[in-house]
């Protein structure tokens, strides 16, 4: 096993191309260091991309848009007051992930990348509609979050690719998001349903709504009929119960000892009506 | 209670002093088991089974011999044959024979340089298994077409025609049954089952062993009993007993599963083929899950019969408990007399069944066998309060066995607490607390036996009139502590001038380990009684320096004093001035005590839970819980509110989410703390304490032992707090919230 601290992407890129064994990067390390430990997986080269400049930067954008660097941790996340106030359902859910100790450490870009389906902060970017900047063998291209995850523990990346950020789009005025997950226990857990949903109010009126389901799925997923369900409505009964109807469609999980089929599909509709209200109330700047 | 009563005229004892170990803990000064090291030590992993029940058809070790590094490899081969019993069971369980009997089953060791190189060796350690059936549910494993885990274990108990799998039967009770259920008004039955619980200490199996080619050896471990660990070590690898020194590290835990070997042979054997270098072996999380001793899953069946007014005529329950591949693991011998315990009940029938299963040999786990029996009986009881509108805590205390009671198994009770502590559970604020919606209360009731067990203990008067105890029961709960306090009230000595310290089995005789709620009882009562010897022969001392009869000096506030006018004046000889002069005046003085100690007395509790359940998750939040226990003394009350809290803490994660998940596959699924699901700090209110003292008569300072009863009663009061706030009832644990939310849209 051999390991790399890169002073640069480019760098982190040319190690991982050449690489001929089972590589990973290492940002947080708390899914790397656990499936090492666990003997998961046992890399040949662990890249550590924290020293490389800027990754721990968040900046706001001339667009009021944020970019956040690849080894930003959910500490410093949540101690963003202004992403905070711009994008509350996204960090709300990289808040989520672990406990006090391994919110010092977990990045979003590990979580998206980690591929697993109950990724606590993935649904959450793909309702906010954020892209990430990746840096490859190739050169470089932006990808949506949203074509990030391919299967349980598998993502569309290339070999050799990086991402070097995450990049949330402006807020714009009257919107909200919010992130629910359900788990058994107050913490330490894995989600075993999570939904989140993002949308824009004109007055009373929902004008745009996305909504992302979590661990119903092999991989975290946008939702658009649930999200259509409530466009052109005051998140009256009718729509409410209209989403409900359309994030359980759309639910495709399997049973296993985190919970049933039935009972996650049942759970991603109340989790998305209480989620949807929780985007509304913020869009018209109540607190909640 | 207000905190000071508790003090009752002591000057020491019922006081909060600071714990002995807590600066050691918290700077992380403390040795644990993965803790001690030694020159030139190797380290081991061990292959397990990945089957639930597989013959080893073939082991070959030499591509794992091969690798640099590697100084040892162990099969059973290298271990004796012969051994029959228990024994066997220990050195079947140590190491597979024949045949893995469940997933995790150890298979091979290996000892190497590092870790790191130990467990990839023990990857190239080749196993060919044939696959054979496989059962791990207890009702499946009795049914007629069962595969059949080892023939002829079964003892002359069970009656004719039962499957191979069932191995042991019980039955016991008073009364005319029928006779108490025709004179019932209202008689129902249910079944209730309850999945396997791990102890989850948060400390993993750890130990460092050293053997030589004489047969002569060390052992470092952690554990909650050495002399068990040396007897079957040395019955393990047929050594003998006295060859092997065995020091107990300090403990992060053990609830009963460190009351017994799992893998320490394993380091002794793996070290006698090393050449006598010392081997360390640490088990992972996924071993202690897999292979080290839960709890046994049971499935129960209960009636009672009551009158309108509450009074219950007859009781009958019909268990039946697996505890791994093993016999005698279960705990049926336990859960059935603890079953109507807390009750005066004329008519009883207890019948039991212990069974085996692909699973690992269960070891005790904090009042084995009571929580399963009282969470079968509290429900029943529960239902029929309600069905009957009784408030459940006046029908418990109609029926509360009290002094003179016949128990349901047999004995008639001395002094017990039963009905004080529901007295005082009733006089409590919680239970008057407002609910809201979907908001329920629970109530149970629980027992345990307590126990006395072999105890030998040493106590020496240092030079500056400081005191060393020297007890075999490793401190679990705060025994240190509390026996100190006991020690040094008797000498009429500061608490910070007695040190308490476990120590080898070289040095006192044969101790049990501390299980049965048993150290401060049984060490510290055998501590008081070595005190006593002490004061004797400090005032022969003074007697002889004072030229008069020893029995004119009397032992006051730490010094010897003549006792009246008549023997003399003299001024105090302290302590420390014995001590001091000792060397010139016969030698070292201190005290011994051994015995089995008798005057056990039961201890009952009573825990009220409030609960609230999300009608649309069936996600239960505990919003209070109390527990009520008679301690008989509580010595040191922060330790015992600590058990307390402990034993509901434990009891709750039972209740609602901890189970150990088997795959079709006979696979355990969950052997880790993400999915297997321990209760978090954030879970759990702050769980209210009541302290109720009716000193147990058979103990010097009335100590009943209080470690083991408070989990007996949260997996019912529980399950009753969630009927009440959702309408579901459910009689199989845990209560997770896919089963509660099933069951609430089955009701609706
Ligand atoms: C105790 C505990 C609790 C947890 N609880 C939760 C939880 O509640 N919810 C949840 O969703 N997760 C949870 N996790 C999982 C984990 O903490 C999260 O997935 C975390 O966000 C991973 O981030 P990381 O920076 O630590 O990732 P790392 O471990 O560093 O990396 C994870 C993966 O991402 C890849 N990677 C890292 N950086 C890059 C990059 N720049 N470009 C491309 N690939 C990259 C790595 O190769 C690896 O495959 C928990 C983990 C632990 C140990």
């Amino acid at each position: 096993m051999r390991y790399h601290a890169v002073g640069s992407f480019d760098e982190a890129v040319r190690i991982s191309a050449s690489a001929t064994g089972v590589t990973r990067f290492l940002a947080g390390g708390t899914d790397v260091l656990v499936q090492l430990r666990a003997g998961i997986v046992q890399p040949d080269d662990i890249i550590d991309i924290k020293h490389v400049p800027g990754v721990k930067d968040i900046t706001r954008r001339a667009d009021g848009g944020w970019d956040i660097g690849a080894a930003v941790s959910g500490v410093e996340l949540g101690a963003h007051a202004a992403l905070c106030r711009d994008w509350p359902g996204v960090v709300e859910g990289m808040r989520l992930v672990g406990s006090t100790q391994v919110q010092g450490r977990a990045t979003l870009t590990g979580n998206l990348c980690n591929g697993s389906p109950a990724a606590d902060s993935v649904p959450g970017l793909m309702a906010a509609g954020a892209t990430v900047s990746v840096t490859g063998p190739e050169g470089a291209r932006v990808m949506a979050v949203a074509d990030i995850p391919k299967s349980p523990g598998k993502t569309n990346l290339k070999p050799g690719e990086v991402i070097t950020r995450v990049h949330l789009p402006p807020r714009g005025a009257n919107g909200g998001d919010s992130y629910l997950r359900f788990i058994p226990r107050t913490e330490m857990d894995i989600a075993v349903v999570g939904c989140a949903v993002n949308l824009r109010i004109d007055g009373d009126t929902i004008t745009e709504a996305t909504v992302a389901l979590g661990a119903v799925a092999p991989t975290v997923m946008l939702v658009p009929a649930a999200g259509a369900a409530l466009v052109g409505s005051t998140l009256d009964d009718a729509a409410l119960d209209a989403l409900v109807i359309a994030a359980r469609a759309a639910c495709r999980p399997i049973s296993d000892k985190r919970g049933t089929a039935e009972f996650r599909i049942e759970v991603a509709g109340v989790l998305a009506r209480r989620a949807a209200s929780i985007a509304y109330a913020r869009a018209k700047g109540e607190t909640a | 209670m207000p905190k000071d009563e508790l003090k009752a005229g002591f000057r020491l004892v019922g006081t909060r002093p600071n714990r002995p170990d807590g600066l050691d803990k918290v700077t992380g000064r403390a040795r644990y088991g993965a803790d001690i090291v030694a020159a030139n030590m190797l380290h081991a992993a061990v292959v397990r089974s990945p089957y639930a029940h597989a013959r080893i058809k073939k082991i070959d070790a030499s591509r794992a011999l091969a690798l640099e590094g590697v100084k040892a490899v162990v099969t059973r081969a290298d271990f004796p044959t012969g051994l029959t019993g228990e024994d066997w069971n220990l050195q079947e369980n140590t190491i597979a024979g024949d045949t893995a009997l469940y997933d995790g089953h150890a298979v091979a060791a290996v000892a190497a340089t590092s870790a790191l190189v130990a467990q990839d060796a023990a990857r190239l350690i080749e196993v060919e298994y044939e696959v054979l059936p496989h059962v791990t549910d207890v009702d499946a494993a009795m049914a007629p077409d069962a595969p059949v885990i080892r023939a002829g274990n079964a003892d002359h108990s069970v009656p004719e025609g039962m499957h191979p799998n069932v191995v042991r039967y019980i039955d016991f009770g008073h009364g005319d049954i029928e006779a108490g259920f025709a004179a019932a008004d209202l008689v129902r039955e249910g079944t209730y089952k309850t999945e396997a619980t791990h102890q989850g200490y948060i400390e993993p199996h750890a130990c460092l062993g050293q053997l030589g080619a004489d047969g002569r050896g060390e052992m470092w471990v952690c554990t909650q009993g050495h002399w068990y660990i040396r007897r079957m070590c040395a019955a393990v690898l047929g050594i003998e007993a006295a060859n092997l020194r065995v020091t107990p590290s300090e403990i992060g835990g053990g609830f009963g599963g460190k009351t017994t070997i799992f893998m320490e042979p394993l380091a002794l054997a793996l070290s006698r083929k090393a050449g006598g270098r010392p081997v360390k072996l640490v088990m992972s999380r996924a071993e202690v899950l897999r292979a080290t001793g839960p709890t046994a899953s049971a499935s129960m069946d209960v009636k009672i019969g009551m009158k309108k007014d509450g009074t219950i005529t007859a009781g009958q329950v019909n268990f039946r408990m697996q505890g791994g591949a093993f016999f005698g693991m279960s705990p049926i011998a336990e859960a059935l007399p603890c079953a109507f315990a807390c009750y005066d009940i004329p008519n009883l029938m207890h019948e039991g069944y212990e069974v085996l299963a692909n699973r690992p040999k269960a070891a005790a786990y904090r009042a084995p066998g009571s929580p399963m029996a009282a969470f079968a009986v509290e429900s029943l009881l529960d239902e029929m309060c309600r069905e009957l509108s009784l408030d459940p805590l006046q029908v418990r205390l109609k029926n509360a066995a009290k002094e003179g009671t016949k128990s349901s198994y047999g004995p008639t009770y001395n002094r017990i607490g039963l009905v004080e502590t529901l007295e005082a559970t009733m006089a409590h604020p919680n239970l008057s607390a407002p609910l809201g919606p979907n908001q329920g209360r629970g109530v149970a009731a629980g027992f345990w036996f307590n126990h006395g067990g072999e105890t030998s203990v040493s106590l020496q008067i240092g030079e500056d009139g400081t005191v060393g105890v020297s007890v075999g029961t490793p401190d679990i709960g705060g025994s240190r502590a509390s026996i100190a306090l006991m020690v040094a009230e008797t000498l009429g000595i500061e608490y910070e001038a007695v040190r308490v310290n476990v120590v080898e089995t070289g040095s006192l005789g044969v101790n049990e380990p501390t299980h049965g709620s048993r150290a401060t009882f049984a060490s510290g009562k055998a501590a008081v009684e070595a005190a006593e010897s002490a004061i004797k022969q400090m005032c022969a001392r003074a007697a002889a320096e004072w030229g008069i009869d020893p029995e004119a000096v009397e032992w006051v506030d730490g010094a010897a004093r003549p006792a009246g006018e008549n023997a003399g004046k003299f001024p105090p000889l302290t302590i420390g001035e014995i001590g001091a002069k000792m060397g010139g005046t016969g030698g070292p003085i201190s005290g011994h005590h051994e015995s089995v100690p008798g005057g056990v007395g039961a201890s009952f509790g009573v825990h009220v839970v409030d609960v609230e359940v999300d009608p649309e998750t069936g996600k239960s939040t505990v919003l209070r819980y109390l527990v009520v226990q008679d301690a008989g003394r509580a010595i040191h009350p922060a330790y015992v509110e600590g058990q307390y809290q402990g034993g509901a803490a434990q009891g709750i994660g039972w209740a609602l989410n901890e189970e150990y998940i088997y795959g079709a596959d006979g696979r355990l699924q969950n052997p880790m703390f993400l999915d297997y699901r321990i209760p978090v700090a954030s879970d759990l209110p702050m769980i209210d304490t009541v302290i109720v003292e009716v000193p147990n008569p058979g103990h010097p300072y009335g100590v009943r032992g209080v470690g083991e009863t408070g989990i007996a009663p949260p997996l019912a009061a529980v399950a009753n707090a969630v009927a009440a706030a959702s309408g579901a009832r459910l009689r199989t644990l845990p209560l997770s919230p896919p089963k509660v939310l099933a069951a609430i849209k089955a009701g609706q």
